[in-house]
């Protein structure tokens, strides 16, 4: 069979327009129509939300006053650095984020160590009892003793007031030990741990060696869920201390700003103008904190976004 | 003993089916490191877990804390009938409802009528920037929202009200007003976490075949129809499973946001089962009472998700299992 080439300057010559019928007007305006009011809608939600953000971050650096008087919209108006001068001054903060460091890289290594080793061993599926091991943990995603019995638990255990309450209550979710399962049943196969058992590894040799440095993404996904989840949460350290110097960050941060603690974030003295110009600056302090808590995050995120994704797509799907 | 005549008729036969206690016993330990492996998450649910299922019988107990779990006095359901008769229950059951069905009717559908949006777009920098947007506020932690929306809400200060008046209105006492409670509860909970969920179902929706709507695009289908009939029935079994799962949640939701959005004065709509535990067990030492509403509280949940995964696995065939 011969094949005919087309010469170049035949392909390029313009073909008269495909279209030979009338196309109505509705339906040629309908997708246009759809561009224009997606981008509208959208834009007002990206609005939405940034824009509060940005008004945070711009009455952190103003005058408090002005922010009192309805003056700052989109641009600080009177800067100032008071809010995070008080903000860096204030030894709770200081501890508080000690503290935060502290229960998060501590919690997230044990949550994550224990997270990867029983999801590795139930994907074996050579593993005597593994259904009715897999049974015991789904049981409890159902059932749950409730926060009354849990707290007498930890009590009991002698764990009140001491940074084990703030850690090991909700160490391990169940969901995402699931994840961690499905991902280890996809991405180890099976043939690799044979060959690995002839030539002599054991499961610990096969586990430390092959499988944890196959599971990257998946310790990556995992170290960032539990990273976030510990740095932010607050209810177990609310209940479980009482130690106003083991407080974890949020904790502190519940204090000043929603509690309204003034007398946390700045100094009292007894007359009224002085006090309505304190609160002010506590308002200004506010603003701050929220900065300042939330920007580690914020700038993560990029980074972060993959892999979260990833893994909300895992959950959402491998149920 | 018939048998032991058969075998030595037919040919030797193979071993019998089931294995010996001896092998599988062996097999157990041969598997030893797995376990070993397994120990730390099998001690956390049996403490964490197990013990605190265990220990919710002081429901139905007398709970003093000398006794212990099994010690104290076993009252049937007396605590149970003290709770369904007291002036709290009927408040604390329809804030719950309330909160739970609002969030379900109106910040469920946000986050897919996004996803749909954003997945027409053309313009790949402004979808990514979308994303990105939406997406930010979900790290930021429970306190730090409710604390901006003591900020941005307050009736001096705060960013909103000094709109209102801007337009001249009057400046609403957000935070302290029982009837604001739950519309700020939920269009902040639609602004934090709306755009996370839009990610879920966009990734459901690159899972589409781009061929579906090749096809449609040739047959003269609009960008309308083209969402109507191909990415909705595209993405529906995530949204059933997700959908199943809110409703599995349905009355365990944002306790602790609604927790720190307590304030004296809107406690009337503020005050959910959840909030309501923590204030009667924690804080006044009813261990016993309230953990009698915390297994109430549970057992709802529990039935309603099982209700609703049936109904779903009869409607459309997707279920949780």
């Amino acid at each position: 069979m011969t094949t005919r080439t087309i010469p170049s300057h035949e392909l390029l010559r313009e073909r008269p327009p495909a279209v030979a019928y009338k196309v109505p007007l509705r339906a040629r305006l309908a997708d246009p129509a759809f561009n224009t009011l997606a981008i509208a809608i959208l834009l007002v939600a990206i609005a939405a939300v940034a824009y509060p953000l940005y008004f945070i971050v711009i009455a952190s650096v103003s005058d408090p006053n002005q922010i009192y008087e309805g003056k700052v919209w989109f641009l600080p108006a009177g800067f100032t650095l008071e809010g995070y001068q008080r903000i860096f001054a204030d030894p709770a903060i200081w501890r508080g984020l000690g503290n935060s460091i502290l229960y998060t890289v501590t919690g997230s290594i044990i949550s994550v160590g224990s997270i990867l080793g029983a999801g590795y061993a139930l994907s074996r599926k050579d593993l005597p009892g593994r259904k009715f091991i897999m049974l015991l943990f789904i049981i409890t995603m159902f059932f749950d003793g409730g926060l009354i019995s849990r707290y007498l638990v930890v009590r009991d255990l002698g764990l009140l007031n001491t940074m084990w309450a703030v850690i090991l209550p909700g160490a391990i979710g169940v969901w995402n030990l699931i994840i961690a399962r499905s991902f280890f049943e996809h991405s180890i196969p099976d043939e690799l741990r044979e060959a690995a058992q002839l030539d002599g590894a054991s499961d610990f040799q096969f586990f430390f060696r092959m499988v944890l440095p196959l599971s990257k993404p998946l310790i990556m996904l995992m170290l960032m869920i539990h990273v976030v989840g510990n740095w932010n949460s607050f209810f177990d350290a609310l209940i479980y201390l009482n130690d106003d110097t083991k407080y974890p960050l949020q904790l502190v941060l519940r204090n000043i700003l929603i509690q309204s603690d003034v007398a946390a974030s700045g100094n009292l003295s007894g007359d009224v103008e002085s006090y309505a110009a304190a609160q002010r600056v506590a308002e200004l302090t506010k603003y701050a904190m929220i900065v300042i808590s939330s920007l580690p995050l914020m700038i993560a995120l990029p980074f972060m976004q993959k892999h979260f994704t990833k893994g909300a797509l895992i959950g959402a799907v491998k149920s | 003993m018939s048998r032991a005549t058969s075998t030595r008729i037919r040919p030797p036969r193979p071993r019998p089916v089931k294995k010996p206690i001896s092998f599988r016993l062996r097999r157990v330990v041969g598997a030893w490191q797995l376990y070993v492996l397994l120990a730390p998450a099998l001690v956390y649910i049996a403490v964490f877990k197990y013990w605190p299922m265990y220990g919710v019988q002081i429901a139905f107990r007398s709970y003093n804390p000398a006794d212990g779990f099994l010690g104290s006095p076993w009252v049937g359901l007396a605590n149970f009938q003290r709770f369904v008769s007291s002036f709290q229950f009927e408040r604390v059951l329809e804030n719950t409802v309330w909160l739970a069905v609002l969030g379900l009717l109106i910040a469920f559908p946000v986050p897919i009528v996004l996803a749909l949006l954003v997945n027409q777009l053309q313009a790949r920098r402004f979808k990514q920037l979308t994303q990105t947007v939406l997406y930010s506020p979900a790290f930021i932690s429970t306190v730090v929202i409710v604390g901006m929306l003591f900020v941005l809400l307050s009736s001096r200060s705060g960013l909103i009200n000094n709109a209102l008046q801007l337009f001249g209105g009057q400046p609403v006492f957000f935070m302290g007003s029982a009837d604001w409670f739950r519309p700020v509860y939920v269009a902040s909970d639609i602004w934090q976490h709306a755009g996370f969920s839009m990610v879920v179902y966009l990734a459901a929706l690159t899972g589409i075949d781009p061929a579906l709507h090749d096809a449609a695009k040739v047959d003269g289908a609009n960008k309308f129809q083209r969402i109507r009939h191909i990415d909705i029935p595209g993405i529906m079994p995530v949204i059933t499973v997700l959908f199943i799962l809110a409703i599995g949640n349905l009355l365990n939701v944002g306790f602790e946001k609604a927790l720190l959005m307590q304030t004296n004065l809107n406690t009337q709509t503020s005050e959910i089962v959840q909030t309501y535990v923590y204030h009667a067990g924690l804080q006044q030492a009813q261990f016993s009472y309230s953990a009698a509403i915390g297994l109430f509280n549970s057992l709802l949940n529990l039935a309603l998700l099982v209700t609703f995964n049936w109904v779903a696995r009869r409607a459309t065939k997707t279920s949780l299992w």
